[in-house]
């Protein structure tokens, strides 16, 4: 078994299944995403190294390593948000379901890829406009009222907001405004959720509801989070890539990588001898 | 040493007494020139005041409607012409232009701020006066718009960066084009900084007397269309105030009392709706 991981993980591509009590069924998983190759520059600096990444289909899969080590400009080229800042080159080919995601129309790629960013960043409307929102610009044709508020029930926030829902969603407090984040990005029905460190910003008993929610939202979609926060990635993901100065060094179910690291830098950095 | 002590106490007390005199100064200017108008000219404030023409000299009575009028329009003009193109040219600073770009615009904005206001009169009066032959209240809000690009465009452009990035990245995240993101997220965010801007801009220009001297140089009369030359609050304060009638003195001051109040509630107005905060919190 640990040959076949080992191999896994030196091809880097598909998320090695294991057996046992792992939270895994035997069968490999679908593919929703697979990145392969991808080298990104900040300018003259390059920040990601040949990386390679299967993400699999209604899993979550969480991103770790110490600050700088490129896990959110990863997760960025994702929905292809490094474009947004000036000097950003990326090389290689990221393919979602199988097409790649560089050669299509890139605002049609956001819509079918969220993202929640590390601060909730609601925009300055009602609660229900903030969840419209996707809807509306992508001209959407079903019922809004409907969708918001099942897109609010998906962010297990509908039963505290319900009764005004046309307040400022700046009168939320943090952890809501976050699920109110994630509710925005639901509405779109999109395929893949990126997840930014989506917990940094909030005190423990909302991080508890959020890790709660991406657990059952993996039904919905697929999910992709970037945390420093080990202990939640252990409790959340069902695969976690660790990586360090732009290079993935590890990628493994997430019980085995915690228990059983492969490489001795992925073991130094869980049990806390760095970063 | 108790000597020492006793300087040094003096020197304390003078300096403290004297910037507070100062500071009590600079406050009272304001009430002194607003006591000073009421005084002279406030007798002069009635019904007639505004809604009356101006009357030859040596009737009594009278008043300025058409000046009142004449400079909301010269406003209204100056803002229709002024504000879109200082908001749009903002948004191109703030959203799209490269830093070399957006250096030279702001610097010549700036320049823009700077030149005096007669030669801006001056300039008008060559495009928009000569050509068409005739004094006009186009003219007058044109040069009077011309001053308000720079002041839109500088303080609009402010407001639109302290838009959060997380903002934008967020509309984008979900599909908005960079457009769709400035209509629907940015400028929604940055209004309230936006309309204070140009509230001011307005109050700066509301007194403003040289360019409109041969622009839309003034009437006695009701100004015939915007064509047509018009009287403003401040052009009447200027010729009633060199004339050498006690009666049109005191007009004069009234003009300047009206003309004042306009200014400080515009400025009041402004105020209060960006102490209201920018409609977004800083994180």
């Amino acid at each position: 078994m640990h040959a076949s991981v080992r191999q896994a993980v030196s091809v880097n591509i598909t998320p090695p299944v294991t057996t046992g009590a792992s939270r895994e069924t035997a069968a490999p998983a679908a593919m929703r995403m697979t990145i392969s190759n991808v080298n990104f520059w900040y300018g003259a600096k390059q920040t990601l190294f040949d990386i390679n990444l299967g993400i699999a289909t209604s899993k979550v899969t969480a991103l770790i390593g110490p600050s700088g080590c490129g896990k959110s400009t990863l997760l960025r080229t994702l929905d292809r948000m490094h474009e947004t800042v000036r000097n950003a080159r990326l090389e290689g080919e990221i393919l979602l379901d199988g097409k790649n995601i560089l050669a299509q129309d890139v605002t049609l790629l956001r819509r079918r890829i969220g993202m929640v960013f590390q601060r909730p960043n609601p925009f300055p409307k009602s609660i229900f406009e903030n969840v419209a929102y996707g809807l509306r610009i992508n001209g959407s044709k079903i019922p809004i009222a409907e969708a918001v508020e099942k897109s609010l029930r998906h962010a297990a926030l509908w039963d505290e907001v319900k009764d005004h829902l046309h307040k400022s969603a700046y009168e939320l407090s943090g952890g809501q405004q976050q699920r109110l984040c994630i509710a925005r990005a639901l509405a779109v029905e999109p395929e893949v959720l990126l997840l930014d460190e989506p917990c940094s910003a909030l005190d423990p008993i909302s991080t508890a509801k959020i890790e709660e929610l991406l657990v059952q939202l993996k039904d919905l979609c697929t999910i992709i989070t970037v945390t420093h926060n080990m202990q939640q990635a252990a409790r959340i993901s069902d695969f976690t890539a660790f990586l360090l100065t732009g290079q993935l060094i590890e990628f493994s179910p997430t019980p085995q990588l915690f228990t059983k690291p492969s490489d001795p830098r992925t073991e130094a950095y869980i049990t806390g001898r760095f970063g | 040493m108790n000597a020492r002590l006793r300087w040094r106490k003096f020197v304390s007390n003078f300096m403290l007494t004297m910037t507070g005199v100062c500071a009590l100064v600079s406050v009272a200017v304001l009430f002194f020139i607003l006591g000073c108008l009421v005084y002279q000219g406030g007798t002069s404030i009635n019904w007639d005041f505004f809604t009356k023409l101006p009357v030859p000299v040596g009737e009594t009575g009278g008043g300025m409607a058409n000046a009142i009028v004449g400079t909301g329009e010269l406003l209204l003009l100056a803002t229709l012409f002024g504000v879109p193109i200082g908001f749009f040219g903002a948004i191109y600073l703030a959203e799209f232009s490269g830093s070399t770009t957006a250096f030279v615009v702001r610097y010549a904005a700036d320049l823009l701020n700077g030149v005096p206001s007669i030669v801006i009169g001056i300039f008008a009066y060559a495009v928009a006066v000569a050509p068409f032959k005739h004094f006009s209240t186009y003219a007058g809000g044109f040069a009077l718009g011309m001053m308000m690009i720079p002041i839109t465009l500088r303080s609009t452009e402010e407001f639109l960066l302290a838009v959060p990035r997380t903002l934008r990245e967020g509309a984008m995240a979900l599909g908005a084009s960079k457009w769709k993101t400035i209509a629907t997220v940015i400028v929604p965010a940055a209004y309230r900084g936006i309309l204070t801007a140009v509230l001011l801009a307005v109050a700066r220009v509301a007194g403003e007397t040289a360019p409109l001297l041969f622009t839309a140089f003034g009437n006695t009369y009701w100004s015939r269309g915007l064509k047509d030359a018009t009287a403003s609050l401040p052009a009447v304060i200027y010729s009633y105030a060199l004339s050498p009638y006690e009666d049109w003195h005191r007009q004069a001051w009234a003009a300047g009392l009206v003309l004042l109040v306009l200014v400080l509630v515009i400025n009041i107005v402004a105020r209060g709706i960006l102490s209201r905060g920018i409609s977004v919190p800083r994180s």
